[in-house]
């Protein structure tokens, strides 16, 4: 179903204006919490950095906008934006038309004519998730510090801000977004699964189009800033759900569709390796986490915290040969035996990359049941924070006194265990799934159930470590 | 076909039995007294794990060693704080069986949000559920057909 049917939401998504609106919101929010962070109380549960990023943000990114949206988020993330601006010269819209859609329409005078982006592609070597890998592993080495240390969070989320306002000036479009951001990464890899997509409606409509202006951008929009070309786009990965194509498609071409959970898992094209890695990181840090921080082991929450000493070096260590090499080498492993029970011709490194896409579901499942954990015992703080925001004893709203209260406590087991039961039954499905698109049925089940039973040992360890 | 629907169907049936059959697997209660001394330093609570049976009466004495900690127990909603050197005591009735996290109540440090430790009182029926569900759902994948799946011959 096309959702661009209902004229309401044509209209709502065309316009710059709401988009823009909750994108400003968005970074007042932003610069909030790295303002807090920085000059607000170093008490991490009162500081609203701390509790607006790493419990209401990510509840909301987690439970709600990457399962139903995809990327929803990247349509309205503040960080890029104050890059973009610079980029193209103004705030909203393309106005005069450029050829590229971004950079070459600074008025004189304007705040914007002092700077001049660079415009440059970004390294042929280097389109790819590896750096994003990279940079998430980065984050998520130093995640027990990030996480509570109020000044910490601020100063990442800053780093965050520069980045993406230094690429914008260097590279075209958004390639911070697109090869950098930590977050970027997995919300990428996990909108696979969200039932919204943007396509288009019909690609013979586009081989007619010479122009091409989704990518080339016109007088009504920007070229797509994600750099992918809207006709081709077979998969949620890499579309940041900006609406520009929407703008500057002028055959209507363009359409939001609801569809099935999960159905680029079902798309054979453009399987790669770093993807595929991308979704062991993520299936490893939700295990790492969940049992050093929420686990009863003091010492490995102290080792994960004590930066730079031997602890944390061992911790360090642990973690990446856990994510880097064991998870994936036992995976391989499996993939393996399925090849060798099934007497499959395929590569194993075909069927390792093609059937790490069943860990996507697996995933996410993970980071939601992860994420219930704390999400609810620690909201009441949300309320605490929004009324004293830096912990300076002020009371905006009345509820600076509310104090600690776990919500939905006795409910969170139970939802923990259906959403581990539900992403294992859905990571199993898509193992057989990718298995029988080159294998003959008898050989499918052969070939996916090493796999499946990978899964549910990762499954049933996680249930172990968060219900048991 | 009949046969695949008679299929799901006891596969259905087996979920369901699973998930809501008020199966009961706990021990015979015997209302022992079970004292405990927790103590709560560096983020974390030694013993971290207090297994109790259901019916018990349990007392949890805590003794802070750094900073003022608090413990609450999920599930009871119950809470005790504690200061250096001013033990506290928490005492209830292990009424409710399965597993409950024991979390800090107060904020104490950087890693407050992670104290953490766990109250087992008899059998964790949930989990033995959560275990059942997915093995259930290991053996019709394997076994069944379902759309969108290749048959198993």
């Amino acid at each position: 179903m096309n959702l661009l049917r209902y004229p309401l939401i044509k209209t709502l998504l065309k316009n710059r204006w709401p988009q823009f609106t909750i994108m400003l919101v968005a970074l007042a929010g932003f610069l909030l919490a790295v303002l807090s962070g920085l000059f607000g109380t170093p008490v991490g549960s009162r500081n609203f950095g701390i509790v607006f990023v790493w419990i209401a943000w990510w509840a909301i990114l987690m439970l709600v906008a990457v399962p139903f949206l995809g990327r929803g988020w990247c349509s309205i993330c503040p960080i890029p934006a104050p890059g973009e601006w610079l980029q193209r010269g103004k705030l909203l819209g393309p106005g005069e038309f450029n050829h590229r859609g971004h950079g070459e329409n600074q008025k004189k005078g304007s705040v914007f004519s002092v700077v001049k982006p660079l415009n440059r592609r970004w390294p042929k070597r280097f389109r790819n998730i590896w750096l994003q890998n990279g940079t998430f592993l980065l984050v998520a080495l130093f995640s027990a510090v990030i996480l509570t240390q109020p000044r910490v969070t601020a100063i990442v989320l800053a780093a965050f801000l520069f980045a993406a306002v230094g690429i914008s000036l260097i590279f075209e479009r958004r390639a911070f977004c697109r090869y950098l951001c930590p977050v970027g990464g997995f919300i990428g890899l996990y909108s696979q699964l969200a039932p919204v997509e943007v396509r288009v409606v019909d690609t013979a409509v586009c081989a007619s189009h010479v122009e091409k202006t989704c990518y080339t951008g016109s007088v009504n929009g920007y070229g797509c800033p994600w750099d992918v070309f809207p006709p081709g786009m077979v998969k949620n990965t890499y579309c940041g759900t900006c609406m520009e194509c929407l703008r500057t498609c002028p055959h209507d071409n363009i359409a939001i569709n609801i569809r099935p959970f999960g159905a680029d898992l079902s798309v054979e094209r453009n399987r790669k390796l770093d993807e595929a890695y991308k979704a062991f990181i993520m299936l490893g840090a939700a295990a790492v986490y969940s049992t050093v921080l929420l686990g009863p082991w003091g010492a490995l929450k102290l080792a994960a915290y004590s930066v730079g000493g031997l602890p944390w070096l061992a911790y360090a260590a642990s973690f990446l040969t856990f994510i880097l090499l064991a998870l994936p080498g036992l995976f391989w492993l499996t993939v393996w035996a399925g090849k060798k029970i099934s007497g499959s011709a395929l590569p194993v490194k075909e069927s390792f990359v093609a059937q790490s896409y069943a860990l996507v579901p697996l995933g996410l499942a993970a980071w939601a049941a992860f994420s219930l954990s704390f999400v609810f015992a620690n909201f009441s703080y949300v309320l605490a924070a929004l009324s004293d925001p830096l912990g300076w004893g002020w009371d905006l709203i009345g509820t600076a006194g509310v104090t600690w209260t776990p919500w939905l406590a006795g409910l969170t087991p139970f939802l923990q265990v259906g959403v581990l039961v539900g992403g294992f039954i859905w990571a199993a499905v898509t193992s057989r799934k990718i298995a029988a698109e080159k294998a003959d049925s008898a050989q499918a089940v052969k070939l996916s159930t090493p796999v499946i039973v990978f899964c549910l040992a990762f499954t049933l360890t996680l249930m172990g470590l968060l219900v048991a | 076909m009949k046969r695949i629907v008679v299929s799901w169907a006891v596969l259905g049936a087996a979920a369901l039995l699973v998930a809501f059959a008020p199966f009961n697997l706990q021990p015979v209660t015997s209302n022992v007294e079970r004292i405990f001394r927790v103590e709560a330093g560096d983020f974390a609570y030694s013993p971290a794990v207090l297994h109790v049976n259901p019916g018990d009466n349990v007392t949890i004495k805590l003794v802070a060693t750094d900073v003022v900690h608090g413990l609450y127990v999920d599930g009871y909603d119950l809470s005790v704080i504690a200061e250096p050197g001013q033990p506290a005591v928490l005492s209830f009735t292990a009424d409710r069986p399965g597993t409950f996290r024991l979390r800090c109540s107060v904020t104490c440090g950087a890693l407050h949000p992670f104290m953490t430790g766990k109250l087992k009182v008899g059998t964790n029926l949930l989990l033995w559920r959560g275990i059942g569900l997915a093995l259930l759902a290991f053996l019709g994948i394997l076994t069944l057909r379902s759309p969108g799946l290749p048959i198993v011959h």
